[in-house]
């Protein structure tokens, strides 16, 4: 049985002023049917880019290459009426800011009922109707005077609640939620999390949880990624992958995290920044700013490889961070 | 527990649409019109001072500008025209008396065509009217068109041809212009008339709007509404394509600068046709900054435009202005700049109110 939704060596470009520039690079990813799965990593490391080619939402001129597969039909070869059927009815997108994701312009009820109709084939009412049982899901008060306000008479986290059941308006099968809590205030976060959680559990529906913070996958994914410079560099169980690292970049990444309860222990930031896209050092991507770099990792860049159960990492050092571990 | 918030005031900080603002104030949209009203009124004001002050500074005497060489050798004729216009009074008197007409509704008379200035304005201002709105209903349905589809086809042949096409209508002087579509149309092609409102033969229609297209047509005479049409298709094609050009470029810098954001990719990503993210999500987000360009546009139209007005025999208030200006009529020339005040004010404030319209956030402040 395939996933819902199975990445396959994808790889994308966009153009640059000097030829393609290089974005993502052997990417592989699965999502199985209602399963949550986390992709971490700092910003500018083509998760968002990742998402944005599931969703066919590239730049004009970006070329792809690998394979995207979605309910067992490629996703990179569809026509623009193809994408249509796609988007929004078998994968939605959150987006991080629900203030800038919702038409500033446009009421509520326009916004969750234009899709429905589409896809669904409702008439205006039955998808008014949906769309009061839809905010009345999402925990948003009074929903059917919701539905006539505009985006702007409501706080950050009813925008974002407003913004999911949008995105759940024409059934979709796999959710993506690109950082849908950074925009947010720390107390409104977990509400946002748990309304995800508890859809998922009672639609059976898919979720990519796209983050930078890690403490987030521990608590909501089964599974996660880990991206850097437009690599997958760790993939396994989230619990194993947060408390016994096997690439540095996911243990330094850990290191850089405030720590809930402890007080007193000082962060330890990453040295350096990612390189930009086009400036990869030969090699490992991450041998720059890498404690554990030996002279292997400046040459030749290492491959996934399994680290433990269910685990791949992509670094040279990983079987002796499991021994470590 | 979906219960009404309005009467919740606990319920009401998590509901999200919040009380409305200043429920005490029961008619704000009347009380923002006073007060834009008195705001007008002021700016009036200010427009005679200004006009009356600038005619006493340019060099030049309407009794020279006026009377012919014999009569301004005729001592007691001169004296006659300055005693007959006040101009033998001191300026502040002058301006004091006009001040008071003004109130009344009298814009004294003008020395040009010895006819009260109101009547001469309510003759110019529906011949310009006739030829600026359907200009400005035109240029944008077209400045609109063109300007999105070239944001959509952003840097493509089609974007490019657009960018060029706009630059070179910018560029293009009307009078110039003018004179072309006149060689081609009535000299080469003898399509249509060479200027005026009407062909020779037909008398103008009963006075309604004053726009000799309308009337004709309210009174059922519909080959003189069809002549009076035909007199419009030239300097309307000129000064539509002048408009368009300049509306092309807003529109296209503000849709795509509004093809960035987040909802329109949003929109996308609900599986939306195209058709329909451009229609509602691109199209209302890009024009509010158009509005703001089109109501200038549609302003300076109003004010008249002596060179096309001129190249084609259109007695519209840029010919009135500029004659009037010319022979520093001063009535005319202060009753001419009273009005294209009010229409710049005017137009301001159908621009503001439109912004209310489209916009809801700027609705509820």
């Amino acid at each position: 049985m395939g996933a819902l939704l199975d990445i396959d060596r994808l790889a994308v470009a966009l153009p640059g002023p000097r030829g393609p520039l290089p974005i993502l690079h052997d990417v592989s990813l699965t999502v199985g049917e209602g399963e949550l799965v986390g992709i971490a990593g700092e910003s500018g490391c083509g998760k968002s880019m990742t998402a944005q080619t599931v969703l066919g939402l590239l730049p004009p001129g970006a070329k792809t290459t690998g394979s995207a597969r979605f309910d067992g039909r490629e996703l990179l070869t569809l026509d623009r009426k193809g994408w249509q059927r796609v988007r929004g009815r078998g994968i939605a997108m959150v987006f991080q800011d629900p203030t800038a994701a919702l038409h500033p312009m446009l009421t509520v009820g326009t916004q969750l009922t234009e899709h429905m109709r589409i896809h669904l084939g409702m008439n205006r009412k039955a998808a008014q109707r949906r769309a009061v049982d839809l905010l009345d899901q999402v925990r948003l008060p009074d929903p059917e005077r919701a539905l006539r306000a505009y985006p702007h008479q409501f706080s950050g986290g009813m925008r974002q609640r407003v913004a999911i059941a949008g995105a759940l308006a024409a059934q979709p099968r796999l959710l993506i939620a690109d950082e849908p809590t950074t925009a947010l205030d720390v107390t409104v976060q977990a509400g946002i999390l748990a309304l995800l959680d508890r859809l998922r559990r009672d639609t059976g529906l898919a979720v990519a949880f796209i983050t930078h913070d890690l403490g987030v996958l521990s608590a909501l994914t089964a599974r996660s990624y880990v991206f850097y410079a437009g690599r997958v560099v760790e993939a396994g169980p989230t619990g194993a992958l947060l408390t016994g690292p096997r690439h540095p970049y996911t243990a330094a990444l850990l290191g850089a995290r405030p720590h809930g309860g402890q007080t007193g222990v000082a962060l330890t930031p990453i040295p350096g920044s990612p390189p930009a896209p086009g400036e990869l050092p030969p090699g490992c991507a991450f041998s720059t700013r890498c404690a554990h770099v030996r002279d292997e990792c400046r040459t030749a860049v290492p491959p996934l490889h399994p680290a433990g159960p269910d685990r791949t990492s992509a670094c040279v050092i990983r079987t002796e961070l499991e021994v470590a571990a | 527990m979906t219960t009404r918030t309005t009467d919740n005031p606990g319920a009401a900080t998590t509901a999200a649409p919040g009380p409305r603002p200043r429920l005490s104030h029961r008619h704000p949209m009347l009380a923002y019109l006073a007060k834009r009203l008195v705001i007008t009124a002021g700016l009036l004001l200010g427009v005679t001072v200004l006009t009356f002050g600038l005619v006493q500074v340019v060099p030049g005497d309407p009794v020279t500008a006026n009377l012919s060489d014999q009569a301004l050798n005729d001592p007691a004729a001169v004296a006659a025209f300055r005693a007959k216009w006040g101009l033998d009074q001191p300026v502040y008197l002058q301006y004091w008396h006009y001040l008071q007409h003004l109130l009344s509704g009298d814009l004294g008379t003008s020395q040009q065509t010895g006819r009260a200035v109101v009547e001469d304005l309510l003759h110019y201002v529906p011949a310009t009217m006739e030829l600026a709105i359907p200009t400005m209903l035109l240029a944008l349905l077209l400045g609109t068109g063109i300007g999105m589809l070239a944001a959509v086809r952003n840097g493509r042949l089609t974007d490019q041809l657009i960018r060029v096409g706009a630059l070179l209508g910018l560029s293009t002087p009307p009078f110039w212009l003018s004179l072309v579509v006149l060689y081609l149309f009535f000299y080469q092609l003898g399509l249509s008339p060479s200027g005026g409102r009407l062909s020779p033969g037909f008398t103008p229609p009963d006075t309604v709007t004053g726009m000799y297209t309308v009337d004709a047509a309210l009174s059922g005479q519909w080959e003189l509404a069809w002549d009076a049409a035909q007199h419009l298709v030239l300097p309307v094609l000129v000064l539509t394509c002048l408009t368009v050009a300049i509306l092309v470029r807003f529109v296209r810098s503000s849709m795509l600068e509004v093809l960035q954001h987040d909802y329109i990719k949003a929109a996308y990503a609900k599986g939306l046709p195209t058709s329909l993210v451009l229609r509602r999500h691109l199209l209302r987000a890009g024009l509010v900054p158009v509005i703001t360009v089109s109501g200038l546009a549609f302003a300076s139209l109003l004010s008249g435009t002596v060179l096309v007005e001129n190249i084609f025999g259109w007695p519209g208030l840029g010919q009135y202005a500029y004659r009037s200006a010319s022979a520093l009529d001063l009535p005319a020339i202060l009753g001419a700049s009273l009005f294209v005040a009010l229409v710049y004010t005017l137009v301001n404030l159908a621009v503001d109110l439109l912004y209310g319209l489209i916009d809801p956030r700027i609705r509820l402040q």
